[in-house]
């Protein structure tokens, strides 16, 4: 027992304390009790038995320090390093040539706009968040003539970015869906299980990288869908796969949704960024919009957080697409019992910017060069890795970086090659070899060409 | 384009084969959700089209005009913020800069424990947030406890402890013969529940019944958590808009803090600053040293991660931005003051009011609670009443939002209470 001679008498009892016996608690009571004796606190004139609960640690005295989460993680490491060349190719925030973060101009006049409207007030959205931001944003996803939008049988709620959308759709579904397991794809996002499981579903997987080929496994992708047992839910992201940017042909997504369709599974997309794969809002959404145009059900969660850059305003969407308007409204109304309870309704900040955006021909247009100056930078980025690696000489075959698309490489480095450009080199990228192409610029491309030619040839 | 519109075209084609029309929806059996007794509130006011309609629903300041109103410290916040910072996320804990001007607020400005570096705060989504934050917590490292809720309590309290899957028991508080506090029977709660229990307190201007405990009577209950080593719990949505001083507000919690207590506090900036939309607030949770509070931090982030990742920037920047510059911060004392202020005004001239109508009824209850909330007293057939005859709008646990009453409709409600009540 730690001595407490400087703080008055604490108080609390660990009542989770299924590990410690009655005779330690009566032991640990009377240990303290020879301590208050001794110490001099006013507090003392406070008279309890030895049997009473006065003395005590904290309740959660037993609460271990949970690891670093493996991605934010990344960037807190990158922070602590000194070296003047480290790079950090961890966290999916996209930079400018610069290295620097970017506020996109469409979102500071838009910003300014709110500043300037003295007629704007604070007040809390409704718990399904901002309304035009919702129609705006379904209608971004599924196309201004989604024939489900104009028959009103989608319902949509504005939710905290990407995250939040998962979670508040996971919670619905393990609520009042039949079916309680989701298959995710192999790899995924490391959050995925986590949202899932503390939303109330159990979690499987499907093939879906291969590594030999560092592309898409559609073999094992429709075998897994196919024995999967008839209703279960489906997590398919929308485009630009994370952590791989491997995505399936819209051939293959025809044949992913056919054998969806034909087994009754439940579609659930993860849409991070649309706009920011291929550069074209609409080409990038085409997976989607392919499911929603027949007729069947499916969930969408929405991000706004890179393809307007709104990353820590948290923005984003869940849409769900019902048969019929009256089950769409049946269900908007069991998803706000979801969201009250976790934080009653949504920011309002972000999706002000939004909706600004969205609505306004001149500015949805800005935003669409913006956004498309950005995926094209990407593409340039990967095309310059890919150069230097083969002018380099590099063993292996460095094609996947080309072929590849969005935000992420996964380079097929594995965790011990990770962990040696991350000593050697102040590379910090996430232990499974995926780096985000937004933290490159042209200036930096040599520096992560040694890196990896050091530590294919160095390390196997 | 031409590829994947032929691919689209053969989709569509394909409806009747592969048969997705024909499956029959998975939600068919949805039933829909009973409306939130208090969001509902506003969503009915808003729908009536009478001219003469009273909203004295929810729990948002309205100025004497009857309009929300957005503070100069926080105009003058985001002058300052817009264009010039960027929007990265925060980490999963929040803004750094936020949490420790807000845990001054709650523990004291030259507080050990902020020094010793021993508490565990994460900022969170507001009061909600921070509270569900908690329950999640408590939930998960200490699964055996149950949390005890007053009566009654913020109806969404019980939402979230349920959906948390913490088991609920509640507490005597309030004493609807006297429309003051239950102490006794408080007390005997306290004392009955099981050692080691978790209580949920409003540490100043309860909701809905604006009941506080005297300081007198925060010390005896403290006294008797400590002897039967309970946990508390603090929910802090009102702190200034309560007396219009925050120091004083934070009373309950210094005295459990002078007593030692090991507490946890949500902290709310919806109602005295005004930020209700933006949804920022605290969630803090006192250790008993810098290695335990790291911990508990690191598991807080564990729990919010999957939930949202990381909270919403703006609204921390505003508070951080008034509450890091001393001129910022004074003007918000001021117009924190200013609203509490209109407030007790109101209630006086209310009870005024009513009293001058010659109200059978004794309506002292109305100057002696404090905060944004009157408990009336009312049945739910006479808020029926008043809203069926009156259109004013309220819920129907007869909780009026004081903040909602202006000079120029305070005549109109005395008058449709006392019509409503006057055969009570």
């Amino acid at each position: 027992m730690r001595p407490r001679s400087t703080s008055p008498l604490v108080h609390g009892f660990s009542s989770s304390s299924s590990s410690s016996s009655t005779a330690d608690r009566r032991l640990n009571a009377l240990v303290r009790h020879l301590l208050v004796e001794n110490s001099s606190s006013a507090m003392d004139s406070i008279s309890a038995s030895p049997t009473s609960a006065s003395h005590g640690d904290s309740v959660f005295a037993h609460v271990v320090r949970a690891p670093e989460d493996p991605i934010l993680g990344v960037t807190v490491a990158y922070n602590k390093d000194p070296s003047p060349v480290k790079l950090n190719l961890g966290v999916g925030a996209y930079r400018t040539e610069e290295g620097k973060p970017l506020v996109l101009n469409v979102v500071r006049k838009a910003e300014q706009q709110l500043v300037n409207d003295v007629s704007r007030v604070k007040e809390y959205l409704p718990i399904v968040g901002l309304a035009e931001f919702n129609k705006l944003s379904a209608k971004l996803i599924l196309g201004a003539d989604s024939p489900a939008i104009q028959e009103n049988r989608v319902t949509t709620v504005q939710c905290l970015s990407g995250t939040g959308s998962l979670r508040v759709g996971g919670e619905f579904l393990a609520r009042h869906y039949h079916e309680r397991t989701i298959y995710i794809p192999l790899p995924t996002w490391g959050n995925h299980t986590k949202v899932f499981t503390l939303a109330g579903l159990s979690v499987k997987t499907y093939r879906y990288y291969d590594p030999a080929s560092r592309g898409l496994n559609f073999q094992g992708l429709l075998e897994d869908l196919g024995s999967a047992p008839s209703g279960a839910i489906v997590l398919l992201h929308a485009c630009a796969h994370n952590p791989t940017g491997v995505d399936p042909t819209l051939e293959q997504w025809e044949q992913i949704r056919q054998l969806i369709r034909s087994k009754a599974l439940l579609p659930f997309f993860d849409s991070a960024y649309q706009g920011f794969a291929s550069g074209s809002l609409d080409a990038d959404a085409q997976p989607v919009r392919l499911f929603a145009a027949d007729g069947g059900e499916c969930l969408i969660a929405q991000s706004y957080a890179k393809n307007m850059g709104l990353y820590g305003e948290r923005v984003g969407a869940l849409s769900i697409v019902c048969k019929t308007a009256d089950v769409a409204s049946r269900v908007e109304s069991q998803l706000k019992l979801v969201i009250r309870p976790m934080y009653s309704n949504p920011p309002i900040h972000g999706a002000s910017i939004v909706a600004t955006i969205l609505r306004d021909r001149d500015l949805y247009n800005e935003w669409t060069i913006e956004l498309k100056a950005m995926a094209d930078r990407i593409i340039s980025m990967r095309q310059q890795l890919f150069d230097a690696l083969r002018a380099r000489g590099t063993p292996g075959d460095w094609s996947h970086i080309i072929k590849q698309i969005g935000m992420f490489t996964f380079t097929g480095l594995n965790a011990e090659q990770v962990a040696f450009m991350t000593k050697e080199y102040h590379i910090y990228m996430t232990f499974d070899g995926r780096i985000s192409m937004a933290g490159l610029s042209s200036r930096t491309v040599p520096h992560l060409t040694d890196a990896i030619h050091a530590a294919v040839t160095h390390v196997v | 384009m031409a590829l994947s519109s032929a691919i689209l075209k053969k989709a569509l084609h394909r409806n009747s084969v592969s048969g997705a029309r024909s499956i029959s929806s998975w939600w068919r059996s949805v039933e829909p959700a009973p409306k939130d007794p208090i969001l509902g509130v506003t969503e009915a006011y808003l729908a009536d089209p009478s001219p003469e309609k009273v909203n004295v629903g929810v729990g948002a300041y309205r100025d004497d005009n009857g309009k929300p109103v957005v503070l100069e410290c926080v105009r003058e916040a985001e002058r300052r913020i817009a264009g010039n910072l960027n929007m990265e996320y925060l980490p999963m804990g929040g803004s750094v800069k936020m949490v420790e001007e807000t845990l001054k607020l709650a523990y004291g400005e030259n507080s050990e424990f902020i020094k010793d570096k021993s508490i565990a705060a994460v900022q969170a989504l507001s009061g909600t947030g921070a509270c569900r934050l908690f329950a999640d917590f408590q939930k998960r490292f200490s699964p055996e406890s149950q949390i005890y809720i007053p009566v009654p309590t913020w109806a969404n309290h019980h939402n979230i402890w349920r959906d948390a899957q913490v088991p609920q028991r509640t507490f005597h508080y309030y004493h609807p013969e006297s429309r003051g506090l239950d102490f006794a029977g408080l007390m005997d709660d306290v004392k009955n529940a099981p050692n080691g229990s978790f209580f949920l307190l409003h540490a100043c201007a309860h909701n809905p019944t604006g009941v506080d405990p005297s300081e007198e009577q925060w010390r005896e209950i403290s006294y008797q958590f400590k002897v039967k080593g309970h946990f508390a719990f603090f929910d802090m949505a009102y702190q200034g808009f309560a007396s219009g001083d925050p120091e004083r507000d934070a009373k309950a919690i210094r005295i459990f803090l002078e007593d030692g207590h090991h507490i946890g506090v949500a902290q709310s900036y919806a109602k005295n600053m005004g930020l209700y939309g933006q949804r920022v607030g605290c969630l803090s949770v006192l250790c008993e040293d810098e290695k335990q509070a790291v911990a508990v931090k690191s598991q807080l982030q564990l729990l919010a991660r999957p939930m949202y990742s990381n909270p919403p920037v703006h609204g921390a920047l505003i508070v951080s931005t008034i509450l890091g510059d001393p001129d910022l911060k004074k003007l918000w004392l001021r117009e924190v003051k200013g609203m509490a202020d209109r407030i007790i005004g109101m209630r006086t001239a209310l009870r005024e009011n009513l009293e001058k109508l010659g109200s059978p009824l004794s309506w002292e209850h109305i100057t002696n609670q404090i905060g944004m909330f009157c408990y009336s007293g009312m049945t739910p057939e006479q808020v029926d009443r008043l809203t069926k005859e009156f259109h004013i709008y309220m819920t129907r646990n007869g909780r009026i939002s004081m903040a909602g009453v202006t000079t120029g409709n305070v005549g109109y409600l005395a008058n449709a209470i006392h019509e409503v009540t006057k055969s009570a």
